[in-house]
This record gives structure tokens, C-alpha cells and sequence, in this order.
């Protein structure tokens, strides 16, 4: 997409025409007091760490206050946002390099309350959640500590005005994910885990900085409202490189918010504890990256600063979509299937940032926080009542789980997008935005965003259907003894049931437009469509695409499909005894060519271990190390070995020189005392003669003298 | 002054018929080879010190050497003479040998030599004179008791500590079954 | 009388008593050369105080003194000959020699 002078003063114009659309409150002493909303959490991590212990619920307590408060000002800056709207900023300087000021400060516009307001109320849910969750676990207190450190980091990074905040929040995020992911470490296999997630965010987030870098070079401040405005103000060099700080940008992204191929990492982050999974890797940290597209939005929507980066963008959200979704059909790991579908989802929110829609990318983002947060704490609640992760160790927990049962199939219904609940409404908004993008104005990867998107509804009824199949209905396969879990699980499920069914009726589109108020109240102009009513085409199209794949799944997955092998047990074949099932065989359906890629994830992961990882652990390792210790040494190492001869001849001089002259005077003093001693040979008169003689001498010198 | 004129006062006739015998005395305690005469001999030399005392009109300290000296110490000099078990006899144990009483001898000469040389060209021929009043103890009396009396009560602790000093020193060592305890 | 001459008998006789210190072995002999040096030191303290006419008899005093002090010396000195003589069964100065180096 090359642009024209012409349509550059085109988006000037349309700009400045719509100027009055960010007319908006400055939020009043709620904003000004925002600052508080990272800072709290910040505080009571580091409270937790040192007194949790002796605190009443081992600071499981104080991490809820600190959700809690977090969720309650969030909802109420929601609520004033939406009828006043808030766009306010504010910064405190702390240090300057060069003309670059660093600032450390807050933004309150429709975006970061957003975000605030789903850590707050999500979080506020894991959390209660993970009360019961955690129960006895050995690191309690230094988990919740982990935890509210984590949502301190992310609501500093929601926050942020400008680039190096931001940072500090990404880094935060990434070192809590790495320590709660890694937290039960006595198993290798989970610092491995934990080790993968911060090494692949690490290889982004490079790329973040270097991007962060030249645009803000290019623009001459770290603000991100100073960029824009200098942006469209002519005043910066971002036409030239904006492609590229996009581009670093965007992978930045691409890592925290694991898509093709830097998507590795979530996959293997489900081996921390399930609450961490739903909040981090589901809800809130991986949605970093779409964030932070977005509120980059300003540069990305107009091509004359990021030129064709949104091809790339929707190309990489479609791919992730679909080929992330045929990796979820495989997996045996509740828990690796919903993360599959996480990254999938991710997608797509990515590409619906690509094509432009930025209403729709955002309205996913809230309502699958929902409802996936939803589906882990469920996976949760089984895993916990079934003592296993995998499928192959559950079967007909409807029974004993009813509960969870019910909360997990809205959730389900949420994600595949079933009507009223809120999958429908947001996964439709994005592929309308992307159908209309296709249609008016014609282009490769809008349309091959649309056909992946409705592939990629298909896929997701697929494996959904496969997922409560396995685990709700059928025979029970495992050893242990499931039950219900306790209330303070369970509420949490209610409670985001709710929101998963409710929440998408906040846009409908042509109804109801409160979540468009909400985000669309920002410093700068979004150029968007907003659809007055849904597109009957789409609607015609996909829903039967979903239940088509819901029903495939049903058949191929569910109680019908069970074979039970008959047969008695045991060596002996006793002809009285009944005939009983003794092996059940299910999940049986394969697609020869295509599963045995998608068991090994494409190859992927070898890819990365045999090219990038172990080349690097091996080889580069040591040839590094000789670098370091010969040629970077060597200075040290010669300054060393000229210290030690200058010491060595020190010490010589010392031990000679030095040395000597007190050994002199000793052997001196030594050698006149035996001398002397002659003349003392204890005999009083001799003493009394040279006294004497002493006197006499003097005495002559005194009368002569 | 000479000689001559010096030795045509009567005065120092008697002088030397004093101080001769002290003189000689004297020389005879310290060479006498008779342990016994050699005490005897310093008794002559003390009597003979305390007549020249009363020459000079001193003679409260006059009759105090005769007193304390030849009454006293030498008594002490006795019986120490005899509690170590001297010979009474004659010996030639009494002095070193001669390779030590040369240089000592050379010493004394030295020395005598020295202080004589030194007088004889301070004070050349200044005459002493002599008292009028025929004894002054009493004056001597009142000066010890204002002028001297703080060190004349200090002198008397001296000889309270001498005397226990001496007792103490001299005890017989203890039973030797209270020395086993 | 010229002081001169009191003055040399008691140099003399001070010169006598220190080759008498010198030179004996028998420790009484040695006590005995001392009182005799202190006798020349009291002709030369009188001679001198009668030679000034001190009107405070400052010399005679200190002659008293210093027989006063001489005979205490005396007393402790044959005491403590007397336990040597107990211990080492000699008074001979000559075997005195336990302070040697």
C-alpha cells in the first residue's frame, strides 16, 4: 500500500475534521489519583514477600485488597469514562539524557482503563480462585507475592505514556511470568518452561527496543502523545523509518503475544499453576502485545508511517489463527488445548488490528478474557478434582462436577461464537471489519484473513466439541475419586460465566455501542468503520460452519464413539463370571498425513532447538567464552601478571633491604650486649670500681673544664 | 702560705698529731690482714675523727660518733666478725689479689689527686675561724628542733625501719614443719 | 688552721676507704672501708660548716645525720650478711656472683 501525497494530506484532513471526536473530560481528581492503580499492587508485592507469612491468609489476603481495589476504581473510571469521557495524562520527570526526557507518569484514556478494568475484576477472580487452587501449596505466600507483582507490572505497562515505562512494565511481566511459570520447580521439565518463555520474550523484546528506539529517535521524545503529535505534525523522520520501527515494534509484539512463530513458548508456560495460566497466558500478559498495537494505533492506521506493515500484521494474525487452532485437535493436555486456542485467539485480535479494527480487536480481546479465563479456571477445577492434566484421564465428569460442567460449556459457547454469547458478537465484528475491508478496499490478506477466520471458526467448534466430549461425557477412565470442587472455586466460574454470557452485548452492532464509547475516547482519531447493523452474510455463513464442526466433533468424540472391550479379567477364564468392561478404547480418530505434523507442532520447536538453541549452547557458547577469557581478559590478566612481579621484587626488597636493617639492628644490639656483658660479672666491687672510675673521669671534666 | 708558716701555729700541730693517726688507721683498716685488728683499728680511726671534731668545736657530733660509732657499730662489726666465723687469726685471704688491687689503688691516687689539686686551687690558704664560745649544742639543739626538724623526724623513721628492717632480716627461718604445709 | 688541710685529710681518708671497698673480700671488711668514707665525709661536712660559721649549723646537722644513717646501714648490712652467710656458708664478696649474666 504506497501513498500518495495526495492521500497523506487526506488523512491530515480527515484528521483534523475529526478533531472534536477526542473532545473528551480530563477524568478530575479520578485520573489524577490513577497512579495509584499500579502502584498499589506494586506495594503489596513487595509487602507480601516481606510480611505475607505473618499475615492472617498468608498473604492471599492482601493480594485480593489489591486486586480488588484495582478492579472497584477501575469500574468506576469505566463508568465515568462512559459518561463523561476521560483523556488525561500525566507525568513527572525524573532524569533527562541529552533533550529526552524520562517520565514516569499515567494515562487515563478509554484503552488503559480497559485494561485496567480486566486485570482488576479477572484478576480479582483468579485470585479468589486461587485461594482454594493453591491450598497447601509449599510457596503460598512467595506465589501470591509473584502474582500481585505480575499485575503491578502490567497495569504499570497499561499505563504507560511513553516508551521506556512501557518497557519497564513488559520487563516486569516477563520476570513474573518467568517465576510463576517456573514455580513448581522441582520438576526439570517446568524450568525448561520457564527458561523458553523468557528466552523467546527475550529475542522480542530486542526487537521492542530497537524499535522503541528509532521511533523514538525519529520523533525526538520517549511520550507516546509527543510522537503522534509531532508525527502528524511533519515533524519527524518516521516516513522514512517508520516501516522498520513498525516492523521491530510489531515483533516485540508478536513474542509476548505468542504468534507464528515466536508462539512456542505458551504452549509450554500451561506447566505453572492453572491460575497463573488464566490470568497471564490467557487473560491479561499475553494481550500485552495486542495493547500495545493499539495504542500505537495512531501510527499504524495511516501507511504513510508504517507503510505496509498491516499486510504483514493480518498475513501473521491469519496464519497464527488457523494453524494454531489444527494444533489444538491433537493435544491430550486440557490445558495445551486451551492454550492453543488462546494463541489462536490472539490472532485473531492481531489481524483485526492489521485490518483496521480497532473497535473489534479490543472488543475480542475483553470478552475472550472472559470467557477464557473462564475455561482454564474450569480446566482447573478438573484437574484438581482428577489429579491429571491429560483427557486420556477423564471421561463422564458431568456427573460429578455439574457446576463446572455448566460454566465450562458457556464458556465454550462463548469461544466458538454461538449466539447471544459473547464469542458471537466479537469474532463476528472482527471478521465483518475484515469482509468489509476485503470488499472495498481489494487486497490480498484482507481476504485471506476472511477465509481463514471462518476455517478458523470451524476449527475452534472442532476442538471444543472434542474438548467436553472427552472430559464431561463418557466413561470416567481415571483412578481418582472426583467431586465438586469447593465454593471458593466454583463461585469465581459463576461469576465469569456471567460476564462470558453478558458481555458481548455491549456492542452489538446497531443496538447497543458501549464498547465503542468506551475505547473510542483517546487523544487521537481512530479512522474506522462501525457497522449499524450485523452483517446478515457473515452470520449465514459461519454459524453453520460452527455447528458444523461442533456436531463432527460430537460424533467423532463423544460417548457414541467409545468403543468398550469386553472380556474377563485375569489369567484364569472363569466361565461364571460377568462379562465386564476392562479397556475402553476412544479418541481414536486420525487423519493420517496431517497428525503426525501436528503432533510435533510442525517441527517447529525441533527447528528452534537444533538451529538456534543448541548451536548456541554449544559451539557459539565456548567460542564466546575464549573470546572472553583471552581476548578480553588479556588486559586484566597482563595488568595481574605486572602486579605480581612488581610484588614479587617488593617482597624481595622487603625481605632483604628492609628486613635487613632491622635484622641489623637486632644482631648489633644483640652483638654489643654479649660484648658488655663482660664487664658485669656480678661482683659488687667491680660494679663500685667503675662507678667510681666514671665519677672520677667526670669530675675531671668538670674542674678542667 | 708555706709550710713553714703553716707549722709555726701550734694549732696544726695538733692537727697533725690528730689526723696523722687517723690517716694511718685508717690505711690499716683496709690493708690489715687480721680481720679483728682491722675493727680495731677503724675504732682508732673514729676516735680520732671525733677528736678532731672537738678541734673544731663541733662537739655535740663529736661525742656522737663516740656514742653511736665506737659504741654501736662497731659492736655490730664485731658480731658480725664472729657470726660469720672470720678467721680471728691472721690469713691472706683478706684481700684481693694483687692484679686487683693496683687498679683500685690507681683509682684512689687518681681520685685523691684529683679533689686535692682541685681545693688547693679553689681555696689556696683561707684560714677557718675557730668559735668563741666554748660549747654550742645548745644552738645546735634549737636549730635541729625549727629549722632540721622535719628531716630530723624523718631520719628517726629511717632507724624505726632499719631496726625492723633488721629484726625482720634476721628472724631464723620457720619450723621446718610449718615450711612443709 | 686554713680549711685546705681539713680538706685533704678527708679526701685522703674518702680516697682510703674506696680502695678499702675495692679491694677487700671479707664483706665486714668491705662495711668498715665504707664507715670510713663516710667519716671523711663528715670532717669535710664539719670543716666546712665551722669554716662558714652557718649560723643555722647546717653542716654539724647534716653530720648528724649522717651518722644517724650510717649506723642504720650498718645494722642492715651485717643482717643481711648475715643471711647470706646462712645461706652460702661464706662472706666472701668473691662468691657473691649470682647476679653474673
Amino acid at each position: 500500500m504506497s501513498i500518495s501525497l495526495a492521500e497523506l494530506s487526506r488523512v491530515a484532513v480527515f484528521l483534523q475534521e475529526h478533531a472534536e471526536e477526542v473532545q473528551a473530560g480530563d477524568g478530575g481528581g479520578l485520573a489524577a489519583y490513577a497512579w495509584l492503580i499500579p502502584v498499589v499492587p506494586m506495594v503489596v508485592a513487595f509487602l507480601i514477600l516481606f510480611f505475607g507469612k505473618y499475615s492472617p491468609w498468608k498473604g492471599w489476603g492482601m493480594a485480593t485488597a489489591a486486586l480488588g481495589f484495582v478492579a472497584v476504581y477501575g469500574a468506576v473510571l469505566a463508568v465515568a469514562n462512559l459518561r463523561d469521557g476521560i483523556v488525561a495524562e500525566f507525568s513527572v520527570n525524573v532524569g533527562d539524557i541529552g533533550t529526552f526526557a524520562i517520565e514516569w507518569g499515567w494515562v487515563v484514556d478509554g484503552l488503559s482503563i480497559l485494561m485496567f478494568f480486566l486485570v482488576g475484576v479477572v484478576g480479582f477472580l483468579v485470585f479468589v480462585y486461587a485461594k482454594g487452587y493453591m491450598r497447601g501449596d509449599a510457596r503460598y505466600t512467595w506465589f501470591f507475592a509473584a502474582f500481585t507483582l505480575f499485575a503491578g507490572g502490567m497495569l504499570v505497562l497499561v499505563s504507560a505514556p511513553n516508551f521506556i515505562q512501557l518497557i519497564v512494565g513488559w520487563e516486569l511481566v516477563g520476570v513474573s511470568s518467568y517465576l510463576l511459570i517456573g514455580h513448581y520447580w522441582e520438576d526439570m521439565d517446568n524450568i525448561d518452561a520457564a527458561n523458553k518463555a523468557f528466552m523467546t520474550n527475550k529475542v522480542a523484546d530486542a526487537a521492542l527496543f530497537i524499535g522503541a528506539i528509532i521511533m523514538s529517535l525519529s520523533a525526538g521524545s520517549f511520550q507516546f502523545s509527543e510522537i503522534f503529535a509531532r508525527m502528524i505534525g511533519g515533524e519527524t523522520t518516521l516516513a522514512q523509518f517508520g516501516f522498520w520501527a513498525g516492523l521491530a515494534i510489531f515483533i516485540g509484539a508478536m513474542g509476548k503475544s505468542a504468534q507464528f512463530p515466536l508462539h512456542v513458548w505458551l504452549p509450554d508456560a500451561m506447566a505453572g499453576p492453572t491460575p497463573v495460566s488464566a490470568l497471564m497466558h490467557a487473560a491479561t500478559m499475553v494481550t500485552a502485545g495486542v495493547y500495545l498495537i493499539a495504542r500505537l494505533f495512531p501510527f499504524y492506521q495511516l501507511p504513510d508511517f508504517s507503510g505496509s506493515l498491516n499486510t504483514i500484521i493480518v498475513i501473521i494474525g491469519a496464519i497464527t489463527l488457523l494453524f494454531m487452532g489444527l494444533l489444538a485437535i491433537v493435544q491430550d493436555d486440557i490445558k495445551r488445548v486451551l492454550a492453543y486456542s488462546t494463541v489462536s485467539q490472539l490472532g485473531y485480535m492481531v489481524a483485526a488490528l492489521g485490518v483496521g479494527a480497532y473497535t473489534a480487536g479490543l472488543f475480542h480481546l475483553f470478552t475472550h478474557a472472559f470467557f477464557k479465563s473462564l475455561l482454564f479456571l474450569g480446566a482447573g477445577s478438573i484437574i484438581h478434582a482428577v489429579h491429571s492434566n491429560n483427557m486420556s484421564d477423564m471421561g463422564g465428569l458431568r456427573k460429578y462436577m455439574p457446576v463446572t460442567f455448566w460454566t465450562f460449556l458457556i464458556g465454550t459457547a462463548a469461544l466458538v461464537g454461538i449466539f447471544p454469547f459473547a464469542g458471537f458478537w466479537s469474532k463476528d465484528e472482527i471478521i465483518s471489519s475484515a469482509y468489509f475491508n476485503a470488499t472495498n478496499d481489494p487486497e490480498f490478506a484482507a481476504w485471506f484473513m476472511v477465509v481463514l477466520s471462518i476455517l478458523g471458526a470451524f476449527i475452534t467448534a472442532f476442538y471444543m466439541a472434542r474438548v467436553v466430549s472427552l472430559t464431561f461425557f463418557g466413561t470416567y477412565l481415571g483412578d481418582a475419586k472426583p467431586h465438586e470442587s469447593p465454593a471458593i472455586m466454583t463461585v469465581p466460574l459463576v461469576a465469569l460465566a456471567v460476564g462470558a454470557a453478558t458481555t458481548g452485548l455491549l456492542n452489538i452492532p446497531g443496538l447497543t455501542a458501549v464498547f465503542t464509547d468506551w475505547v473510542t475516547t483517546r487523544a487521537f482519531p481512530i479512522v474506522e468503520h462501525h457497522f449499524a447493523q450485523p452483517e446478515y452474510i457473515l452470520i449465514a455463513i459461519i454459524t453453520p460452519v460452527v455447528l458444523l464442526g461442533l456436531f463432527i466433533g460430537w460424533r467423532l468424540f463423544g460417548p457414541s464413539a467409545e468403543l468398550h472391550h469386553t472380556g474377563t479379567s485375569g489369567e484364569a477364564a472363569d466361565v461364571s463370571a460377568p462379562e465386564r468392561t476392562v479397556a475402553v478404547e476412544r479418541d481414536t480418530f486420525r487423519i493420517p498425513a496431517l497428525y503426525p505434523v501436528l503432533e510435533n507442532k510442525y517441527y517447529i520447536d525441533d527447528l528452534y532447538m537444533n538451529g538456534i538453541v543448541r548451536p548456541t549452547m554449544g559451539p557459539i557458547a565456548a567460542a564466546t567464552l575464549w573470546v572472553d577469557m583471552n581476548v578480553v581478559d588479556a588486559v586484566p590478566n597482563l595488568a595481574a601478571g605486572v602486579a605480581k612481579q612488581a610484588a614479587a621484587s617488593v617482597a624481595v626488597i622487603d625481605d632483604n633491604a628492609v628486613d635487613g636493617v632491622y635484622n641489623l639492628a637486632g644482631a648489633s644490639t644483640g652483638a654489643t650486649g654479649s660484648f658488655l656483658r663482660q664487664f658485669f660479672p656480678g661482683r659488687v666491687q667491680q660494679y663500685v670500681a667503675l662507678s667510681f672510675a666514671g665519677v672520677v673521669i667526670f669530675a675531671a671534666l668538670f674542674v678542667i673544664f | 702560705m708555706t709550710i713553714g708558716d703553716w707549722l709555726s701555729e701550734a694549732a696544726n700541730w695538733l692537727f697533725l698529731f690528730l689526723a696523722v693517726p687517723t690517716l694511718v688507721a685508717s690505711v690499716m683498716v683496709v690493708s690489715s690482714r687480721n680481720v679483728v685488728r682491722a675493727v680495731l683499728y677503724l675504732v682508732i680511726a673514729l676516735a680520732g675523727s671525733a677528736a678532731l671534731f672537738l678541734m673544731l668545736g663541733a662537739e655535740f657530733v663529736g661525742w656522737t660518733i663516740v656514742l653511736v660509732y665506737i659504741g654501736a657499730v662497731i659492736i655490730l662489726f664485731l658480731i658480725g666478725i664472729m657470726i660469720t666465723r672470720a678467721p680471728l687469726t691472721k690469713s691472706v685471704d683478706l684481700s684481693h689479689p694483687i692484679s686487683a688491687r693496683a687498679p683500685a689503688a690507681l683509682l684512689s691516687v687518681l681520685l685523691f689527686g684529683l679533689v686535692g689539686w682541685a681545693v688547693v686551687v679553689s681555696f689556696g690558704s683561707e684560714t677557718i675561724p675557730l668559735p668563741d664560745e666554748a660549747t654550742r649544742t645548745g644552738e645546735i639543739g634549737v636549730s635541729i628542733f625549727t629549722t632540721w626538724v622535719i628531716p630530723f623526724e624523718v631520719v628517726s623513721f629511717v632507724l624505726l625501719a632499719a631496726l625492723i628492717g633488721g629484726i625482720v632480716l634476721a628472724r631464723r627461718d620457720e619450723a621446718p614443719a610449718e615450711q612443709q604445709r | 688552721m686554713t680549711i685546705v688541710q681539713w680538706i685533704l685529710l678527708g679526701a685522703a681518708m674518702f680516697s682510703v676507704g674506696l680502695y678499702g671497698v675495692l679491694t677487700r673480700r671479707n664483706a665486714v671488711l668491705v662495711l668498715a672501708s665504707v664507715e670510713i668514707m663516710l667519716a671523711a665525709v663528715n670532717i669535710n661536712l664539719v670543716a666546712f660548716d665551722t669554716y662558714l660559721a652557718d649560723p643555722e649549723f647546717t653542716g654539724q646537722i647534716l653530720a648528724l645525720f649522717v651518722i644517724a644513717l650510717a649506723a642504720a646501714e650498718v645494722g642492715i648490712g651485717i643482717a643481711i650478711i648475715l643471711m647470706i652467710f646462712r645461706n652460702r656458708h661464706s662472706a666472701d664478696v668473691d662468691e657473691l656472683n649470682l647476679m653474673k649474666y
